[in-house]
């Protein structure tokens, strides 16, 4: 895709029929806006080049009609929900994809935000993307798992599928000295802008172990040791929470594949301790709990 | 050249493992001591940034080692610490550090003899595999030369 290839803002929906699904949609936020039951609506509007969408916070009814949703809406709009002028509005709305409910069930069980604040506009998807992205192919939640809304007719969601993870077992078949080199060139690239960071919405800390320097964990410097550390400790942090939305991976200015490592920990996760990020609210993922007289073959 | 000692870190709790080596110690018990030892509370307490950083610190090995499952001194420390160590261990595999380099070991305050088999067991490995250049490769040059060598044991 050409990102030069720019159109004037709204010309994409003026072209396009605007889908039932859509229209719903628009209608639905009018009357929340209007009846004042959400002070904002967070949703996806035109973007100003042909097939980019743009987050859109809407706070008026008539800006209603601004709300798009189709295969452009790849970004998660669910990051939002952590910064501290979102949580500072009170209840508000969001449209969400199955991808971005699970990251906010997530954020539920963290207590990150209240459900009392939220009123989910949520999406039936049936993948993203030009052309669609590969985790839409085994996407658990095409119906949101969780929403106060649902536009579209619902899908039943698929289960666990062997098959994401094709390219995760690629690597695992690779040496130890293979996967070395693998990584650290892949690292090496990392400017440390930490835009996949700022794009995840499970990485909620106001303030996060790489800002810290009392004492300084992860060394800053964009240099192989300071690299290899900051992604090694990214995908642990997500370890048990990650959803894989691939928000980071897509973020990532320098291709890095770093949802090859999201997938990896995923598949741990599940392999070991049967458990998928944000499928409920409820769930403790693996590492905040344990079960009496679990043992490990690694530990003798 | 000088025999290669390896510079290798055991992360020990105070209630069992290093209880465990003290009585090795008491007991007269002979091991190789090619190991700093660094006393936590628990096992639970040891971050995963430890292990990380000490290899950044030019660690050719890592030890970890605390009470038998069920022996906890705070109940469940070490439950949380082995389901971390369970996930943390197969990410570092992935991105391709060598997992012989790390060895995880419940040891009690009674076991002075499996705390000397299992110090002579880690040790002999950690020389056999030798430095872990690779690893070293990465660490800056401006700190390299203090990393790798720095202190000796
Ligand atoms: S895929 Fe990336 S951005 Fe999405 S939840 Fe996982 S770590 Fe966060
Ligand atoms: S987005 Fe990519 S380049 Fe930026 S900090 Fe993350 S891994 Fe590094």
């Amino acid at each position: 895709m050409n990102i030069n290839d720019k159109s004037p803002a709204g010309e994409v929906a003026t072209m396009a029929e605007v889908s039932e699904v859509v229209k719903k949609l628009r209608e639905r936020a009018k009357e929340l806006l209007a009846s004042g039951a959400v002070k904002m609506i967070i949703g996806y509007g035109d973007g100003y080049s042909k097939g980019k969408t743009v987050p859109i916070f809407i706070t008026k009814p008539e800006d209603a009609d601004r709300l798009i949703f189709d295969a452009r809406c790849q970004n998660s709009l669910s990051m939002y929900l952590k910064t501290a002028e979102i949580k500072a509005k009170g209840k508000i709305g969001i449209v969400v994809k199955g991808c971005d409910a699970r990251a906010i069930n997530v954020l539920l069980l963290e207590n990150q935000v209240k459900r009392e604040n939220l009123h989910i506009l949520g999406m039936v998807c049936e993948g993203v993307g030009d052309p669609t992205q590969d985790k839409c192919g085994w996407c658990m939640a095409n119906t949101p798992p969780v929403y106060d809304d649902l536009f579209g007719e619902p899908i039943p969601n698929k289960g666990w599928n062997e098959e994401t993870f094709a390219e995760v077992l690629k690597l695992e078949a690779m040496s130890p000295a293979e996967l070395w080199k693998f990584w650290t060139e892949q690292f090496d690239k990392c400017i440390k802008c930490y835009a996949c960071r700022q794009a995840c919405p499970i990485c909620t800390c106001t303030r996060c172990i790489t800002d810290k320097n009392q004492p300084q964990w992860v060394p800053t410097s964009p240099h192989s040791e300071g690299n290899y550390h900051w992604n090694l400790t990214r995908a642990f942090h997500l370890a048990g929470r990650c959803v894989g939305c691939n928000a980071c991976h897509n973020a990532c200015p320098m291709d890095i594949p770093l949802k090859l490592i999201n997938w990896k920990l995923i598949k741990v996760v599940y392999d070991d301790y049967n458990f998928i990020a944000g499928m409920d609210s409820a769930t403790l993922p693996p590492m905040e709990t344990y079960k009496v007289g679990e043992e490990t073959d690694f530990i003798k | 050249m000088a025999e290669f000692h390896p510079k290798t870190f055991a992360f020990f709790c105070n209630w069992c493992t290093y209880t465990g080596a003290d009585l090795a110690g008491t007991s007269r018990m002979l091991y190789p001591a090619d190991f700093r030892v660094i006393k936590v509370p628990c096992t639970g307490r040891i971050d995963f940034e430890f292990i990380v950083k000490a290899f950044e610190q030019g660690a050719d090995g890592v030890w970890i080692s605390g009470c038998h499952i069920g022996d906890c001194h705070y109940n469940s420390g070490n439950y949380y610490a082995q389901r971390r160590w369970a996930i943390f261990r197969q990410e570092l595999g992935f991105l391709g550090i060598d997992l012989r380099r790390l060895k995880f070991s419940w040891i009690s305050a009674a076991e002075g003899r499996k705390f000397a088999v299992e110090a002579k067991e880690f040790v002999e490995r950690i020389t056999e595999l030798g430095p872990y250049t690779e690893f070293h490769s990465i660490i800056p040059k401006t700190r390299e030369a203090e990393a790798v060598t720095g202190g000796g044991n």
